[in-house]
């Protein structure tokens, strides 16, 4: 059977659970406490794609697994958070044009400091473990504990409260379901980084080099491009990526704290396993499967809501081992 | 006969503890189609790609257009004219026709653009399916693409490794007659184990086992020769 009739198994079956995950929930609640739930699935969702989507185009990419990826994320998270210091008057200001503003240069702050992070970690440490995981699942390990350590020294050891720009405080009251506005702004920015990072790679040329370098490294150079340089660039726009959702999810949940990189790595790995190596668009729907059952299940179940993911996980393991949108060997 | 455009010294290669180059010596002319031929296992795929670039070398030169390249990397290899059909062609099957010949070619230029147009007046099939996923095309279409790809820039030297693998022998036919077209602008090494394609194509041949030279000449006089056929490729005279 042809590897297009599996990708369109896997395509029906990605559509067919994340409608039925969407759904089915809908039988054990209001329909009002469904559709908050929904709207914070699909915040979490957004965030995780974030974090996700840079592991996995690493992965995909570099066959590196990066475990100093959550590190990034909470370095991103701090420096948003030092940016929103420096600028609390602008966070505290009662003017969406200064709350919008000091988020961008949040934003960009974390982006280009941790993509700077990113190369260094790439040029000095992990190019020199490329093809063997183990010893990048150790040198990497080892990276996060100085990274982790850096940020106790530079930010102190204690968890600090994220400031939330105004505009981004409170919720919106909509037919009486209540919706929190950042939940919101956190779906939009998620769907338009997925809209920026599918028009980069399927309408540029750098685009379709990271493609086909996903699917046969070794081919990609054989025809003339520094693959090398690539691998560099992509690992700093994961960094780049991770630095943004922790920002994101700093300000989600109100706070910044050293160790915060961990507890979202694992549902990275977990999203990306599920939504294939490699796939942005696996990304994305991994991410809004794990986010939207962990909100459903936490309110039907909620001792089940840590394990639900994992068993998603095994499921998608069992039925289809490569992830629902794999791409590359 | 011309000045040779790429020399082999003494190349010995490994792949991991195995030693499957050892001490390969050849050179391939500029005016002539060489051919590498020889058994399953002999380390003629590994010669291509210890030319590319794709496998280090452990000792000896590689000289091409008199620069040493043994040490440079692929791309630095592949960014001096040479071009290179894997054995498994190395489609991106995921990306379409366009794309991958978008990938393959290193300049947007007019020269570019033009070697473009040849190159799928060459190939009508590939003109034809231009937006279609090159995962779902046949595998002479496949076949066709790989060697488009490394066509499309000014390419000095084709590297092709086994292209007939797999292949309807009707589909070979094509193969060889694009060959036959190819080798008229830029000069090829063939690594192949199909003697009708190799006898088609090739000018010079070298045959390889256990990882060296142990034979070399002209095509025409390999033809003919049956005790060399079937003592070195094992082509008896019925088959031959």
């Amino acid at each position: 059977m042809s590897e297009t009739t599996f990708r369109g198994w896997g395509r029906g079956i990605a559509v067919f659970g994340t409608v039925a995950i969407f759904l089915f929930p809908l039988m054990g609640m209001p329909a009002k406490t469904y559709l908050t739930l929904t709207i914070a699935g699909l915040a979490m969702g957004m965030l995780l794609f974030l974090v996700a989507s840079g592991v996995s185009i690493i992965f995909g990419l570099m066959d590196v697994l990066n475990f100093a990826h959550g590190a990034l994320f909470a370095w991103g998270a701090y420096v948003g958070f030092s940016t929103f210091k420096v600028l609390m008057n602008w966070v505290e200001a009662d003017s969406v044009f200064q709350n919008f503003a000091v988020f961008f240069i949040a934003i960009i702050a974390a982006i280009v400091v941790v993509g700077l992070i990113g190369i260094l970690l790439e040029t000095i440490i992990v190019r020199r473990v490329y093809g063997s995981h183990l010893f990048q699942i150790l040198i990497t390990f080892g990276a996060t504990i100085v990274l982790v350590e850096l940020i106790r020294v530079f930010w102190g050891p204690n968890d600090e409260v994220m400031t939330v720009p105004l505009t981004f405080r409170g919720n919106w009251d909509v037919m009486d379901v209540i919706v929190d506005r950042y939940r919101i702004i956190c779906i939009v920015i998620g769907l338009t980084l997925y809209g920026i990072i599918q028009l980069i790679l399927k309408k540029t040329k750098l685009g379709t080099i990271v493609r086909a370098g996903v699917e046969n490294r070794e081919m990609v150079q054989a025809m003339g491009h520094n693959i090398f340089l690539l691998f560099t660039g992509v690992f700093a726009a994961g960094a780049g990526l991770a630095a943004l959702g922790g920002l994101a999810m700093a300000i989600f949940s109100l706070q910044v704290y050293p160790d915060m990189g961990s507890t979202y790595l694992l549902f990275a790995f977990i999203v990306v396993i599920i939504g294939g190596l490699g796939s942005v668009t696996g990304s994305l729907v991994g991410a809004l499967i794990v986010g939207l059952s962990y909100n459903y299940v936490a309110y039907l179940v909620p001792w089940a809501a840590a394990g639900a993911n994992i068993i998603i996980m095994i499921i998608i393991l069992l039925v289809r081992p490569r992830g629902l949108f794999p791409v590359g060997k | 006969m011309s000045e040779p455009i790429l020399k082999v010294e003494d190349v010995h290669a490994f792949i991991g503890q195995h030693h499957i180059l050892q001490g390969v010596t050849f050179d391939a002319k500029a005016d002539a189609v060489t051919v590498l031929i020889g058994r399953n296992g002999a380390g003629k795929s590994t010669v291509i790609r210890t030319v590319m670039g794709l496998l280090p070398s452990s000792k000896g030169k590689i000289v091409y257009k008199g620069s040493e390249i043994h040490k440079k990397k692929p791309y630095e290899i592949a960014r001096m004219g040479i071009g290179f059909v894997p054995e498994d062609m190395g489609i991106f099957t995921g990306l379409t026709v366009e794309e991958n010949m978008r990938v393959a070619m290193l300049h947007d230029d007019e020269n570019t653009a033009q070697r473009l147009e040849r190159t799928l007046d060459m190939f009508a099939d590939l003109r034809k399916f231009w937006k279609r996923e090159a995962g779902n095309l046949s595998g002479g279409q496949k076949q066709m693409l790989s060697i488009a790809r490394a066509i499309v820039n000014d390419t000095s030297l084709l590297l092709i490794d086994e292209p007939s693998k797999g292949l309807a022998p009707i589909i070979i036919e094509s193969v060889i007659g694009v060959i036959n077209q190819i080798k008229t602008n830029c000069v090829v090494i063939l690594v192949e184990q199909n003697f009708h394609m190799a006898s088609s194509v090739g000018d010079r041949f070298h045959i390889l086992d256990d990882g060296v030279v142990i034979h070399s000449g002209l095509m025409e006089e390999l033809v003919v020769d049956e005790d060399l056929k079937s003592h070195y490729l094992g082509i008896s005279k019925e088959s031959g």
